[in-house]
């Protein structure tokens, strides 16, 4: 790579339960001012704005339109969407920045899940002939997913518990965090899984600039340097993958160069339990490294956020000065089937 | 810094037809991937990532489809990206698939967008209710006619130009062995007499619903060397957005497409589109779109583009080709329709569009919008390589 990108600031909502109150927009409109206001730029300062949201959430086509008109975007703007986290709206918005027709960048997401049940409507993004007529809900996979980890002596139920009270203990620090400090443990909610071990449904919106080279040093005093930036995807179906393993993230993060030097944070999107200590083996992180001192998604998992939420957590710990070498993951569909590693650096101090 | 030169090696698309009830949605966009492939002369293993693009989710009732469909696009270990900016996404889909080339991320990328509207039906999946909000009006054509009568009562245009328009790219549909409709018997009494569905809109004026998909091959300088036929090369690209609904807004001319060309020619050097362009392909679901979008774009003055296609420059044996392929009257599968328009430029300058070939093209623009009028993708192609 030829130019340093950095993400230079990050904003989000406080996530929770419900905002019957508030449209997509009205929810993502303080955080777009938030995160300009870091900065002190203006919308039309910005050289690529890039969003990630769903159709499915909003249950209307075309829902990120109007999220637009939030961003004020007149003049026009050079912009574009994925239907997918925003983490990789970030990742679009990044290899702009790297052609070099722009030095900065606007990314976005946002996702309302209360309106609906989510556990059925994510059952939509299964193939659509075989398996979702079947409806199973989203909690149901991970829960397979789960019970062939403990089948395979990889984690058990007092191992699972764990993690959701490191994670939610942590998010004490959060303001952000839907559910803060201790949280019982809970029933099943679908065995092996406890409400402990699952991640709470919620509304919630983030937002992160993105700044090239000497950019990047006028906005932050410490920007959080982009060292490396992969995604990878697995098959679909559940049957053709080993789900006690993740090669997808392994990959990414090879490829994003996170085996390299060891890292002291990790931001793991992991909305279950079990799915970090999948991600912890993929990624190779022992227990020298801080994992999810944000909560992570056991805290809050606003869905089509969550994934760039991740990013800049481990951002903002750099720009703190509280992480020198931080990994990012983010991921999409059924049981981590989709995943995304960045890794970000600090200037040496 | 300078950016890696993008060319297009491979191109596939699917017979578009209202439905293609022989395969699923996976089948429809391994048949395109697989074609722009076999131009390409690649297999999988030569792909480095996969950019996919269609429009809304609910036109299929699958949400994120691009999960089901990593198997089908041989993604499996690879990047999968989706791109979703309404009607324009099948232009902004390759124009993040370039994206990947130019900035070295990649070194080929396999992009391709597709739209199976038998599997749901669009007109409901454009129509769910939203409180606060203004409904489409009855499907797209309801937004865009009173934008279109707008256009004739400022320009002075007469009420033929719209039929001239259907009339010219039915034709041109004839010559495209891809397009969903053929007309045989097409004539312009035929169109003109055709019912009034959105005043001034007439049937025959209107797009099809179409079952389709569109895969491009997209590849580096080292690429472009293997390739097996003469490439087309990315000679400028952009995109831009305004917002829906303000004051402001001149729904018939947009800033954001203006705009969007000035940054395209810019690129590519263009001085005068209409003398240093050879043919263009753009999105007219609606007739009177062509006359419309040929001021945007600058092939002629406000209010003068009807002129262009009255006196019959935009016909195929014209001075200006417009729509070569039939266009998106001929052939809708909405999140592909805009691919296709880039697709057939990039057939025009590699000289392979059969029947359809516009001799002696050799920049040719391809032409995306979507939502009201709001999003734009454009890119420019040439038979030679761009200066570096």
């Amino acid at each position: 790579m030829t130019r340093d990108i950095a993400v230079v600031a990050f904003a989000q909502t406080d996530h929770r339960r419900t905002s019957d109150e508030l449209s997509e927009v009205e929810m993502l409109m303080p955080v777009l001012h938030e995160v300009l206001g870091e900065t002190g730029l203006k919308a039309a300062d910005i050289g690529f704005t890039c969003s990630g949201s769903s159709d499915y959430l909003a249950g209307r086509a075309f829902s990120f339109t109007l999220a637009l008109d939030g961003v004020g975007a007149w003049p026009p703007i050079s912009e574009s969407h994925v239907e997918m986290d925003g983490a990789w709206a970030l990742y679009e918005a990044w290899t702009k920045l790297l052609t070099g027709d722009a030095d900065t960048a606007l990314v976005y997401a946002y996702g309302k899940s209360s309106p609906g049940s989510v556990r059925d409507v994510l059952s939509r993004q299964l193939d659509p002939y075989y398996v979702a007529p079947l409806w199973p809900d989203s909690v149901a996979l991970a829960a397979l997913q789960a019970q062939a980890l403990i089948d395979a002596g990889d984690t058990d139920e007092p191992a699972l518990a764990a993690v959701g009270a490191r994670s939610r203990a942590a998010a004490a620090d959060n303001p952000h965090a839907q559910l803060r400090g201790p949280v019982p443990r809970g029933d099943y909610l679908v065995r092996p899984l406890r409400t402990g071990d699952c991640p709470p449904v919620g509304d919630g919106a983030a937002a992160v600039i993105l700044a090239a080279g000497e950019r990047a040093r006028d906005l932050c005093a410490r920007p959080a340097w982009i060292r490396g930036l992969d995604h990878r995807i697995e098959a679909h179906a559940l049957g053709v993958r080993d789900l006690t393993d993740s090669p997808s993230t392994r990959l990414a993060a090879e490829r994003a160069g996170a085996f390299e030097r060891p890292v002291d944070t990790a931001e793991l999107h992991a909305p279950f339990a079990s799915q970090e200590v999948v991600l912890r083996k993929a990624l190779r992180l022992d227990d020298g490294v801080r994992v999810n001192p944000s909560g992570g998604a056991l805290a809050a998992n606003p869905v089509m956020a969550a994934g760039l939420v991740r990013i800049g957590e481990a951002a903002a710990r750099i720009h703190r000065g509280e992480s020198d070498r931080a990994l990012a993951h983010a991921t999409s569909g059924p049981c981590l089937q989709q995943n995304l590693v960045a890794v970000l650096e600090g200037d040496p101090r | 810094m300078s950016k890696e030169p993008v060319a297009v090696t491979g191109i596939g698309q699917t017979k578009h037809v209202a439905a293609r009830r022989d395969v699923s949605i996976a089948g429809l966009v391994r048949e395109a991937a697989r074609r722009a492939l076999d131009d390409a002369e690649l297999t999988w293993s030569g792909i480095d990532a996969v950019v996919i693009g269609k429009a809304p989710d609910f036109f299929e009732g699958v949400m994120m489809p691009e999960l089901y469909l990593a198997d089908a696009l041989g993604a499996v270990g690879k990047p999968l990206l989706r791109v979703h900016t309404a009607g324009s996404v099948g232009g902004s889909t390759a124009l993040v698939a370039a994206g990947l080339v130019a900035a070295r991320v990649h070194g080929t990328v396999l992009t391709l967008a597709f739209e199976k509207q038998s599997e749901s039906n669009a007109m409901w999946g454009l129509s769910l209710p939203v409180p606060f909000q203004q409904p489409l009006l009855a499907g797209a054509g309801g937004f865009f006619a009173p934008h279109v009568r707008a256009y004739m009562r400022r320009s002075g245009a007469p009420d033929t130009i719209g039929s001239l328009v259907a009339y010219k790219d039915r034709r041109n549909a004839l010559k495209n062995p891809y397009a969903h409709l053929h007309e045989h018997d097409i004539t312009l009494e035929r169109v003109q007499a055709s019912p009034m569905l959105w005043d001034p809109i007439r049937y025959s004026e209107t797009c099809p619903s179409s079952d389709g998909a569109c895969a491009m091959v997209l590849t580096d300088r080292a690429g472009a060397a293997r390739a097996p036929r003469p490439p087309a090369w990315m000679l400028g690209g952009a995109m831009r957005s305004e917002p829906t609904l303000f004051a402001g807004k001149d729904f018939v001319s947009p800033r954001a497409g203006k705009d969007c060309a000035a940054d395209v020619y810019r690129q590519a050097g263009i001085a005068d589109p209409r003398r240093d362009i050879d043919a263009v392909e753009m999105y007219v679901p609606f007739s009177w779109y062509e006359p419309m979008w040929l001021e945007n774009l600058g092939f002629a003055e406000e209010g003068e583009g009807w002129k262009l296609t009255e006196s019959g420059v935009t016909e195929l044996d014209g001075d200006l080709p417009v729509n070569m392929s039939g266009g998106v009257l001929s052939t809708n599968p909405i999140g592909a329709s805009g691919m296709i328009r880039f697709a057939e430029a990039v057939l025009q300058v590699r000289g392979q569009a059969g029947e359809h070939q516009v001799d002696g093209a050799r920049r040719v623009l391809g032409h995306a919008y979507g939502g009201g009028s709001q999003f734009f993708a454009m890119w420019l192609v040439g038979s030679d390589a761009p200066d570096t």
